[in-house]
C-alpha cells in the first residue's frame, strides 16, 4: 500500500503542476504581479496534491469495491431466484438493483453541499416561488431516476444515445414552456449536482452491473450512468417550476 | 488551536459526503442481501484515505488554488487584453481539467474495462497511455468550450444555438463511432465539471460578465460550465473514431 501512495503521489504531482505553471506565469509574466502570501499559496498546492493522492488511493480502497460488490451481489443468481428456478433471468429479477440505484442518487444529491447553496439562491432570485426544499427534492428524484434508468437500460442493453435523444428532445421542449428564470438554473443542475465522491460509486456500479448481467459488455454498456444523472434533473427542475407556475396561475384565477 | 478547530470541522463535512453512502450501502447489505462486502478490512481504511484526503484537498483548494485563480481571472478580465484572455481561457479550462480527480479515477476505470475486453493491450504501458490519451483529449476540448464560451460572452451570441448544434454534433458523431466509446464519451461530459474547474470558471465569467455592460452575470457564468460538458462528448467520441476504429 506505500508503494502505491508513493506512486500515486508522483503521479497527482505531475498532474496538479500545469495549472500551478500556468497560473503562477500568468501571475508573474503576464499581470507582472507578484503573489500575495506566496507561502501560504504554495503549502495549499502541497496539500491538494497530499489531498488528491489520499483521495485516489481511498477510492481504489473503498469506492470502486463498494459499487462492484453490490452489484455482484445484487446480480448472483441464487438471489434473482432464491427458489432456485432455472427461468431466464427477464428485467424485472433486478427490482433490488433499481431500488438500490434509486436510494443512492436520491440520498446522495439531497445531503450535496453545493445544491443547497444553490437552492438557497434560487429562492431569493425567484421572491420566494421556488421552494428550497422543493428544488431540492426535484434534483434529487432527478438524479434517483435518472440512475434508476440508466441501470434498466444496462439491464435490458438498449443502446444509450436513444436513451439520450429522447432527454434531450423533452428538454429543448421544456425549454419553451417552463418560467424563463428557471431555465438556466435547471441547465446548471445537472452537471453541478454529481459531487466527487458520488461518481467513481455509480460509475464502478455501472460497470459491475454491466460485467455480471449476461449477455452485456463492460465497455459498451457499462458506462452511461453518469449522463444519465446529469440529463435527469434538467427534466425535473422544469417540471418542478412549471408544476409551482401552473399551481399559482390556477389559484389566481380561482381568486 | 484555531488550525486544529478548522481542520476536524473540515474532516467532519468530508466525511458527510460519505454517510448518504455508508447508509444505504449498509441498509443493503443487512437487510436486503444479509451479506457483508468482499474486503471489508480494505474498504474502511479507504474510507478513511478518502475523508483525510478530501479534507486536505479542499483545505489546499481554499489556500492556494481558488484565490490565486479567481484573482486572476479577474483581474485579466479587466486588463482587457483579448489576447491573453483567449489563451488564460484556454489554459485554465486545460490545467484544472488534468488535475480533476474524478476524471483520473473514471480514465483509469476506462482503461482497465478496455484492456479486460480486449479493445486495447492488457499491459501497464497500454492502459496508461489509453487514460492519460483521454484525460488529455478531455482536457484539450476543455480548454476548447471555455475559449469558446468566452468569446461568445465578448460578443453577445444567444446560447441555446451553440447548445442546440453541440448536442446535433454529438447525434450525427454518435452513429459514426465506434460503439465501445460512445458511453464513456457521454459520461466525460459530466465528470469533467466538478470539484476544481466548476469554481475557477466561474470566477471566470462571473468576472468578465460584469466588466462588459448589458451582460448579467448569472447567465454568462453559467454558459461557460454548459459548454465545458457538451464539448467532451465531442472530442471523445472523434478520439474513439480516431484511436478504436
Amino acid at each position: 500500500m506505500f508503494n502505491e501512495l508513493i506512486g500515486t503521489l508522483l503521479l497527482t504531482a505531475r498532474d496538479v503542476i500545469p495549472i500551478a505553471v500556468i497560473l503562477f506565469g500568468f501571475q508573474l509574466g503576464v499581470l507582472k504581479r507578484p503573489v500575495t502570501q506566496w507561502r501560504k499559496v504554495l503549502l495549499g498546492f502541497v496539500y491538494v496534491i497530499i489531498g488528491l493522492t489520499f483521495f485516489l488511493v481511498g477510492l481504489q480502497l473503498a469506492l470502486f469495491p463498494i459499487g462492484e460488490s453490490m452489484a455482484n451481489q445484487l446480480t448472483t443468481s441464487e438471489f434473482l431466484h432464491p427458489d432456485g428456478s432455472k427461468a431466464p433471468f427477464i428485467w424485472q429479477d433486478y427490482f433490488w438493483v433499481y431500488v438500490f440505484a434509486a436510494a443512492i442518487g436520491f440520498s446522495t444529491t439531497i445531503a450535496e453541499p453545493s445544491l443547497i447553496a444553490v437552492a438557497i439562491k434560487a429562492n431569493q432570485v425567484s421572491a420566494g416561488t421556488i421552494g428550497i426544499q422543493g428544488l431540492r427534492i426535484s434534483v434529487a428524484l432527478g438524479v434517483a431516476i435518472g440512475i434508476t434508468l440508466g441501470c434498466f437500460r444496462i439491464v435490458v442493453g438498449d443502446p444509450i444515445h436513444y436513451y439520450i435523444m429522447a432527454g434531450y428532445v423533452i428538454v429543448v421542449i421544456q425549454t419553451f414552456y417552463a418560467p424563463k428564470m428557471i431555465v438556466p438554473l435547471a441547465y446548471d443542475s445537472g452537471g453541478v449536482t454529481t459531487s466527487t465522491v458520488t461518481v467513481p460509486l455509480v460509475a464502478a456500479l455501472g460497470l459491475g452491473l454491466a460485467t455480471n448481467v449476461e449477455g452485456r459488455n463492460p465497455l459498451i454498456d457499462g458506462f452511461g450512468l453518469i449522463t444519465f444523472a446529469s440529463l435527469f434533473p434538467m427534466i425535473t427542475v422544469m417540471g418542478y417550476a412549471q408544476i409551482v407556475d401552473y399551481l399559482s396561475k390556477r389559484k389566481a384565477i380561482k381568486e | 488551536m484555531s488550525a486544529i478547530v478548522k481542520l476536524l470541522h473540515a474532516m467532519l463535512s468530508s466525511f458527510k459526503d460519505l454517510i448518504p453512502i455508508i447508509l444505504v450501502v449498509s441498509f443493503f447489505e443487512i437487510f436486503v442481501l444479509h451479506q457483508a462486502p468482499a474486503e471489508l478490512g480494505s474498504i474502511l481504511i479507504g474510507l478513511v484515505f478518502i475523508v483525510l484526503g478530501l479534507t486536505f484537498f479542499v483545505f489546499g483548494l481554499e489556500m492556494g488554488l481558488f484565490p490565486i485563480g479567481e484573482s486572476l481571472a479577474e483581474a485579466l478580465a479587466r486588463k482587457g487584453s483579448v489576447f491573453w484572455l483567449v489563451i488564460f481561457s484556454f489554459s485554465l479550462g486545460f490545467g484544472t481539467t488534468l488535475a480533476e480527480p474524478a476524471l483520473t479515477a473514471v480514465a483509469n476505470e476506462a482503461a482497465q474495462v478496455a484492456a479486460n475486453t480486449g479493445a486495447i493491450e492488457a499491459n501497464k504501458l497500454a492502459m496508461n497511455s489509453y487514460a492519460m490519451g483521454l484525460r488529455i483529449t478531455v482536457a484539450i476540448s476543455v480548454g476548447l468550450a471555455i475559449l469558446l464560451g468566452v468569446i461568445r460572452i465578448l460578443k453577445g451570441w444567444p446560447i441555446h444555438y451553440i447548445i442546440i448544434g453541440g448536442y446535433v454534433v454529438v447525434m450525427i458523431l454518435t452513429s459514426f463511432a465506434p460503439a465501445n466509446i460512445i458511453g464513456i464519451a457521454y459520461d466525460s461530459g459530466g465528470v469533467t465539471t466538478s470539484t476544481i474547474t466548476v469554481p475557477l470558471v466561474t470566477a471566470l465569467g462571473v468576472g468578465l460578465a460584469s466588466v462588459i455592460k448589458g451582460r448579467n452575470p448569472m447567465l454568462d457564468g453559467f454558459g461557460l460550465i454548459a459548454f465545458a460538458s457538451l464539448s467532451p462528448m465531442i472530442f471523445v467520441l472523434i478520439y474513439g473514431m480516431v484511436f478504436l476504429n
